[in-house]
């Protein structure tokens, strides 16, 4: 497809490196010279320098053959702009990044009017995952498949685990719980398993399973999943808005830190329910008076990375907290990881995420049948959901007959809203919907599963 | 620096060369000349080699603008390598730096030749001297982009270092698709040449060798009397205009062929570059109109001399040795102008020259009024300021290497127009000279030192200096 991003910041350069790696057609427009520059140089894309909501500009950037625009400048205002003209001009789809909340509230209207394909607000995307974590605290990541019923969630063997040394094959017998584990992650290494791979202690484990076996799945294994009544936000910003806002219409007590005396008055004003705190959170005797060691859950979300991961360890070692950390900017992946730093959001990429699965889904219109794409390992390992089509090659074999590629797994089958988990002798039919966990990224059609 | 990515390369450069080699093959099967053997020879060595390189794709990937610009002049000297080799061994060129020159000239698209009887050469030799050219035009390694997808993004570093021109565009998003663009344009346009000279009668060996020494504006004739031999006014114009075709960038062919023809007139490089081509053309045909029969005669040695000298292919109707100084001096001067940017010809670039005068003219105003600001524009489009450093970077090397290639060379102690223009017209890719360098002499007269320093300026002229420097700093190779 022929895609064009506006804007290349934080969230137009991750769009416009995974869409590239997906064989996507890009094309940028920045204001800046620079910062085509220096994208173009590192992705094979190509850059307009100048004002994307110009016609004339858009019109070089090809708009005519265009099938997707993108608006993510850090302007709400260009980037709906941007998508009206592309749709006048360009008659193609369009996305626009949408973050004031008070054109969030009328949302529906704005993109009915301006004929957007989606709106999407970051901070609103990373509010609902933070909320979705505090309802199940045990997970470090969770995504949803077949509109909530079948859930993926990432957690942490803990020490002293009954999972610790366990076989995968061995779930199911010592543990009586019907569910799938799909991937394993040893220190850098991702594995999808086979039945003999063995579950290490400081392990990360995803795996699939409806809202009900997974609570079941914690309760078996031994890891304390209690519901939380008291959560603790650093910073005032967007996110602990939404997610204050989120958490109304649950028995969560709320409380935020926020240094602006100003910002306080007004998250006071527009949150009647949350306990609005005035002072610097980098200050230890606020947060003990707060009762940082009494909370069960921590999340620290300023605008400056380091704070909050510094914030987050100060939490590990005084409380049992839930931690939830922002992360904006990410270079340091993999040390990130490796600190307890329990569930870390990174709002640029659930913003990516959320638009590649549109795009996904468009290119199911178009021939490719992706229905939802999940990134389990950020580029190293994802959950698709296919819907299977009368492909001859695939339809009605079983499933151990099947040449699979290797390092991936067809985890659940979706027929007519009844769940399976595949065995060898298992067959897709035509309409179901299977979900494939694998570390080959980039696949478009159920085909591609086979070697 | 990564060295296996590079080694990597290096592999399929070899197993190309043994493909490219299949025609020569073919051409000696058909006249039954025993030196094709040769050709099987060096392309089962090439191919053999070529496959133990690439058997195993390195699992480090990492790829930056020192490893391309590195491979792109390692390339070219390994093709060169391995392409002298069937003229050597062969013993049709005894001497193993006569080998490299000649093959150095097809392979930068120079065309300039140490052979004193060309028609002496077997039919085999012939072909593969002349496909050289083709294969040199466009740039091995982009065709290489075009059929293996690499490195992934970092492939525009490839790009960027082979092709010439101040600033590379892409066509289109993808580098591997612009690279496929390119040469289906450059194959389509040879083949439409080589069935308008089949039409104007010429052989087909002669057609298909003619063609390919102009789509890569090489310039390597087939015959003693270079291009003089075809006495047609028909097959000397098609060959004409097919030589300043090539010379215009390919993006202005793109931009036709995707109904853009409003942008593709705009170019002002190419307006500048036809521009030139007709003044040119007009002054020399004034100066010249006495040694000629007719005035038209007269416009069409003009032409066909004029549009060889700045697109640098090098082929020749007449001894233009012999023309009025006035004429030469014009042709000195086209000489070092050169073709446009983003075309397979060489030489300091149209767009250069452009953008330089633009910024003199900038100069002159700020002295007029030292408090003027004014953007310089190429096409409507700011040029950035570090467009024009690179340009002004590269004069000053062009130039530098130009004094010590013409120092050098001057040891073996020819006349001054000999020498000067010997190394203009290597190091700009063009082929043939004044004086003891002009289009009916050759190069063989040289000493072998002169010889590896003009094999030196082709390469540099062809890769546009910096590639080709950078393998020659130690600091390149140090692992830091």
């Amino acid at each position: 497809m022929k895609i064009i991003i506006v804007g290349c910041g934080k969230v137009g350069a991750t769009l416009a490196e995974q869409l590239n790696n997906e064989h996507h057609d890009i094309m940028l427009i920045d204001k800046s010279a620079d910062v085509i520059n220096s994208i173009t140089e590192r992705i094979d894309v190509m850059g307009v320098v100048g004002n994307g909501a110009v016609y004339k500009v858009q019109m070089e950037a090809g708009i005519q053959e265009t099938d997707l625009l993108i608006a993510t400048t850090n302007s709400d205002e260009l980037n709906m702009l941007c998508c009206l003209i592309a749709k006048k001009a360009g008659d193609c789809h369009t996305i626009a990044r949408i973050r004031n909340p008070e054109y969030h509230s009328e949302i529906n209207y704005i993109r009915e009017e301006l004929g957007l394909s989606l709106a999407i607000n970051p901070e609103m995307a990373a509010a609902m995952e933070i909320a979705r974590l505090l309802r199940f605290p045990s997970a470090i990541k969770i995504d949803t498949f077949a509109k909530g019923r079948i859930e993926i969630l990432k957690f942490l063997v803990p020490d002293h685990s009954i999972l610790h040394n366990m076989k995968v094959r061995e779930v199911l017998s010592r543990l009586h719980c019907n569910v799938l584990i799909c991937a394993i992650e040893h220190g850098s290494e991702v594995i999808i398993p086979s039945g003999d791979s063995v579950m290490v202690a400081g392990d990360k484990i995803s795996f699939i399973a409806s809202p009900a076996e997974a609570n079941e799945f914690f309760k078996q294994a031994g890891i304390d999943n209690n519901t939380i009544r008291t959560a603790m936000f650093v910073g005032g910003g967007k996110i602990t808005y939404y997610v204050a806002k989120l958490l109304e219409s649950t028995k969560i007590n709320v409380k935020i830190l926020e240094q602006n005396m100003e910002r306080c008055n007004e998250l006071s004003e527009l949150l009647p329910r949350a306990m609005v705190i005035h002072g610097d959170a980098s200050n230890q005797e606020l947060l003990l008076q707060e009762g940082i060691g009494q909370i069960d859950a921590f999340a620290s979300l300023t605008g400056f990375d380091e704070e909050n991961i510094m914030l987050s360890l100060y939490a590990a070692s005084q409380s049992k907290a839930k931690l939830i950390t922002k992360v904006n900017r990410i270079a340091f992946e993999n040390i990130i990881d490796s600190m307890n730093l329990g569930s870390v959001i990174y709002p640029k990429l659930i913003t990516s995420e959320t638009i590649l699965q549109y795009v996904r889904a468009m290119q199911n219109s178009m021939g490719s049948n992706v229905e939802t794409l999940y990134k389990i390992v950020a580029d190293r390992a994802e959950a698709l959901e296919f819907r299977v089509a009368n492909e001859p090659s695939i339809v009605g074999i079983p499933l151990e007959k099947l040449e699979l590629k290797n390092n991936l797994l067809v985890a659940f089958i979706n027929r007519k809203g009844q769940f399976i988990s595949p065995r060898g002798k298992d067959t897709l039919e035509e309409g179901d919907r299977v979900i494939v966990v694998t570390t080959v990224t980039g696949l478009n059609d159920l085909k591609d599963i086979l070697r | 620096m990564n060295k296996k990515v590079i080694i990597y390369l290096m592999g399929w450069i070899l197993n190309i060369e043994a493909v490219f080699m299949l025609l020569p093959c073919i051409t000696a099967l058909i006249y039954k000349e025993p030196s094709g053997y040769w050709f099987l020879a060096v392309m089962a060595v090439c191919g053999g080699i070529g496959i133990i390189f690439t058997r195993k794709k390195p699992e480090n990937m990492v790829f930056f603008a020192k490893e391309g610009f590195v491979s792109v002049a390692l390339s070219w000297i390994v093709l060169s390598f391995f392409g002298a080799m069937p003229f050597y061994l062969s013993g049709e060129i005894p001497r193993f730096e006569d080998a490299m020159f000649e093959v150095i000239s097809g392979f930068t698209t120079t065309g300039s030749s140490i052979l004193t009887d060309v028609e002496s050469l077997s039919q085999c030799m012939i072909m593969w001297r002349s496909f050289t050219h083709w294969i040199g035009g466009m740039g091995v390694l982009v065709f290489i982009l075009s059929l293996l997808p690499l490195a992934g993004g970092y492939n525009m570093y490839i790009m960027k270092a082979e092709s010439p021109g101040p600033s590379v565009g892409k066509l289109v998003p993808r580098v591997r698709s612009t690279a496929k663009i390119l040469y289906t344009i450059y194959l389509f346009m040879t083949v439409l040449q080589i069935i308008l000279l089949l039409i104007g009668g010429m052989p087909l060996f002669d057609s298909l060798a003619i063609s390919f020494g102009t789509a890569g504006t090489g310039g390597f004739g087939i015959k003693n009397s270079s291009m003089a031999f075809y006495d047609s006014y028909y097959l000397q114009g098609v060959v004409t205009v097919f030589m300043i075709l090539f010379g215009i960038n390919f993006n202005v062919y793109h931009l036709l062929l995707t109904r853009h023809p409003k942008e593709a007139f705009r170019c002002e490089e190419a307006r500048a570059y036809l521009g030139i081509i007709a003044a040119s053309v007009l002054f020399i045909t004034f100066n010249i109109r006495g040694s000629f029969g007719s005035l038209f005669s007269a416009f069409h040695h003009a032409a066909f001399q004029v549009a060889s000298i700045i697109t640098t292919t090098g082929y020749s109707t007449v001894d233009f040795n012999l023309w009025p100084e006035f004429s030469k001096g014009i042709l000195v001067a086209l000489m070092f102008i050169g073709a446009c940017a983003g075309s397979t010809g060489g030489g300091f670039k149209v767009s250069r020259v452009v953008i330089l005068l633009k910024a003199v003219k900038k100069e002159l105003g700020s002295l007029i009024h030292p408090r003027s600001v004014k953007v310089l524009k190429l096409d409507g489009k700011p040029i950035e300021h570090s467009v024009l450093r690179s340009i002004n970077t590269f004069l000053g090397a062009y130039i530098v290497i130009f004094t010590f290639s013409v120092l050098i060379v001057s040891l073996d102690n020819f006349d001054f127009a000999t020498n000067f223009t010997a190394v203009a017209a290597t190091f700009n890719n063009i082929g043939p000279g004044l004086a003891g360098a002009g289009p009916l002499e050759n190069f063989s007269k040289f000493s072998a030192l002169s010889k590896y320093v003009m094999m030196f300026d082709m390469l540099a002229g062809r890769l546009e200096v910096f590639p080709l420097l950078l393998i020659f700093a130690p600091s390149t190779w140090k692992n830091s």
